[in-house]
């Protein structure tokens, strides 16, 4: 970043009460999760046959949505990055679009496109008798259509990055298309290949609109963390409690791990 | 997701109260009170509150639908509620023991459950034991509503073991993916099949294993006193109400 920095003297009155409300709306919340959270029987809470399902059910469907946004997001990446066509902004736009979608019209959509009537569903349980709706299967779906954005916004910048004189040596020493990419492009852009990939994961993560939409809500099946948050606080808020704790401590590791890709420090 | 646009809800109703006398200062003082309602009630009570409207001008009716235990956890929580109807007394009376309620809660509408099948039943469901059929996807409301609660009851009267594919947060999404084609079935309020108007199609349940549920009706402590609430509680109960509530399927308790 250009432009140095001031002490904190330099900043003009007027503006500390509405930094300060800013830095308390955003802080309190996350104090009161840690201070409000079940510390005594947090063990015990968060060991529950219920928790265990849901724990293992929602690492189970983030890291499969994770995989199929780097397969599916990667090369989409690259498009985006490194190839001139007709429509690339539009295609640009589709892709972002989920990150401000309200998660549950992402739900709606996913329902009206891949529910047994949907556009496509409808084909799927004609002819190959696959019904997503209700199924782990489609909780992962809507994890990657809200998540993979992430991972394709962040891979685009990573290529963009990559110097193409690079790539071109490499070319010219008789590499293919192919080597070029997994030698020279995916190792250089692999920091930012692998920020994209926790964002995305952290995303599917804490996916519900859509899942809860999409995917109803089964124990085992569909129930990942944040459903079992939002059932649990109507019958059993200290879990709902202890099982939030998990979710923030996890959200702030995957920040911490991303630090270096922190705009500016 | 609707959990957020409820609270986020009943945040714009408590500013709207805080800022209704600055914008009317010199009106009459329209008196607004806000009504937490089991979301099987959505339509009955969305009736029920412009009727009510027009009988009190002076009344300006707000309304919240959620699964009556979201109910409970949000006036636990301090949302500010003036009457509340649930569709269960487990969750009113955990209200009433947390000291949260004004005067006792009263019955005031009762309920029975229906099978919802797609419009037209093409899988040709005829009781609840079809429900075990291998080839309908069969989904219920979570057994901490109300609705699924009643539901597990109705199967094991039964004698049926179900199942599901999803336990819905409330009953009016069992309808909805009902409607939409998403399941085939599901147990729900007989109120429900009609107000959904044909989107879907009721198969009774025989007396024998149905379960007949009764909704209780209250005000909530607040500091002020709110003579509208008082007044529309009495016109839930009233004749008037009752016809209201009568012409959305609901039996009288």
């Amino acid at each position: 970043m250009t432009g140095g920095r001031s002490p904190l003297r330099a900043l003009p009155i007027a503006l500390w009460l509405p930094t300060l409300a800013a830095a308390t709306l955003l802080g309190v919340p996350l104090v009161a999760i840690v201070t409000r959270a079940p510390w005594p029987t947090l063990a015990h809470d968060l060991t529950t046959p219920e928790v265990l399902t849901a724990l293992r059910l929602s690492l189970v469907c983030s890291v499969l949505a994770t995989t199929v946004s780097v397969l599916l997001g990667l090369p989409l990446a690259w498009l985006l990055a490194r190839v001139e066509f007709a429509g690339r902004r539009l295609l640009r736009a589709l892709v972002m679009l989920p990150m401000v979608l309200p998660p549950v019209v992402g739900g709606v959509a996913l329902l009206l496109a891949f529910g047994r009537r949907g556009l496509v569903g409808a084909w799927l349980d004609r002819y190959l008798d696959i019904q997503l709706p209700f199924s782990l299967a489609g909780a992962v779906l809507a994890e990657t259509f809200v998540a993979m954005p992430f991972l394709v916004m962040a891979a685009e910048a990573g290529f963009r990055q990559v110097d193409r004189g690079l790539e071109d040596a490499a070319a010219t020493l008789g590499a293919g298309r192919m080597r070029v990419f997994a030698r020279v492009t995916l190792p250089l852009a692999m920091p930012a290949l692998a920020a994209g990939a926790a964002l995305c994961w952290a995303r599917a993560l804490g996916e519900f609109g859509a899942t809860i939409t999409f995917a109803g809500n089964l124990p085992g099946r569909t129930q990942t963390l944040p459903l079992a948050v939002y059932i649990a606080l109507e019958t059993q808020p200290e879990i709902a409690f202890a099982l939030s704790l998990v979710l923030l401590a996890v959200a702030i590791a995957v920040l911490v791990s991303l630090r270096e890709h922190w705009p500016a420090r | 997701m609707s959990g957020d646009i409820r609270r986020l809800s009943a945040i714009a109703v408590t500013l709207a109260l805080a800022l209704a006398p600055l914008a009317r200062a010199d009106e009459p003082a329209v008196e607004h009170i806000l009504v937490f309602a089991a979301a099987s009630l959505a339509e009955s009570f969305t009736a029920l509150g412009k009727a009510f409207e027009s009988a009190y001008p002076r009344a300006r009716v707000e309304q919240s639908f959620a699964g009556s235990p979201a109910l409970v956890a949000q006036i636990e929580a301090g949302a500010p509620a003036d009457v509340v109807a649930t569709a269960d007394s487990v969750s009113m009376d955990k209200l009433e023991r947390a000291g949260l309620l004004e005067g006792k809660p009263t019955a005031f509408a009762g309920n029975r459950l229906e099978i919802a099948v797609e419009r037209g039943n093409p899988e040709g469901v005829r009781r609840l034991a079809d429900l075990a059929r291998s080839d309908l996807v069969v989904i219920l409301a979570a057994e901490s509503v109300p609705a699924g609660r009643y539901a597990r009851e109705a199967l094991r009267k039964a004698g049926v073991a179900v199942e599901p594919k999803s336990l819905e947060e409330n009953v009016k999404s069992v309808v909805n993916k009902i409607a939409l084609g998403e399941a085939d079935a599901g147990i729900v309020y007989a109120t429900d099949v009609q107000s959904a108007g044909g989107r879907v199609t009721g198969v009774p349940i025989p007396e024998d294993e149905n379960v007949f549920t009764t909704y209780p009706i209250a005000l909530v402590k607040r500091a002020a006193p709110r003579p509208a609430a008082r007044e529309f509680q009495a016109f839930v109960l009233s004749g008037e109400g009752r016809a209201i509530l009568a012409s959305f399927g609901f039996s009288a308790r």
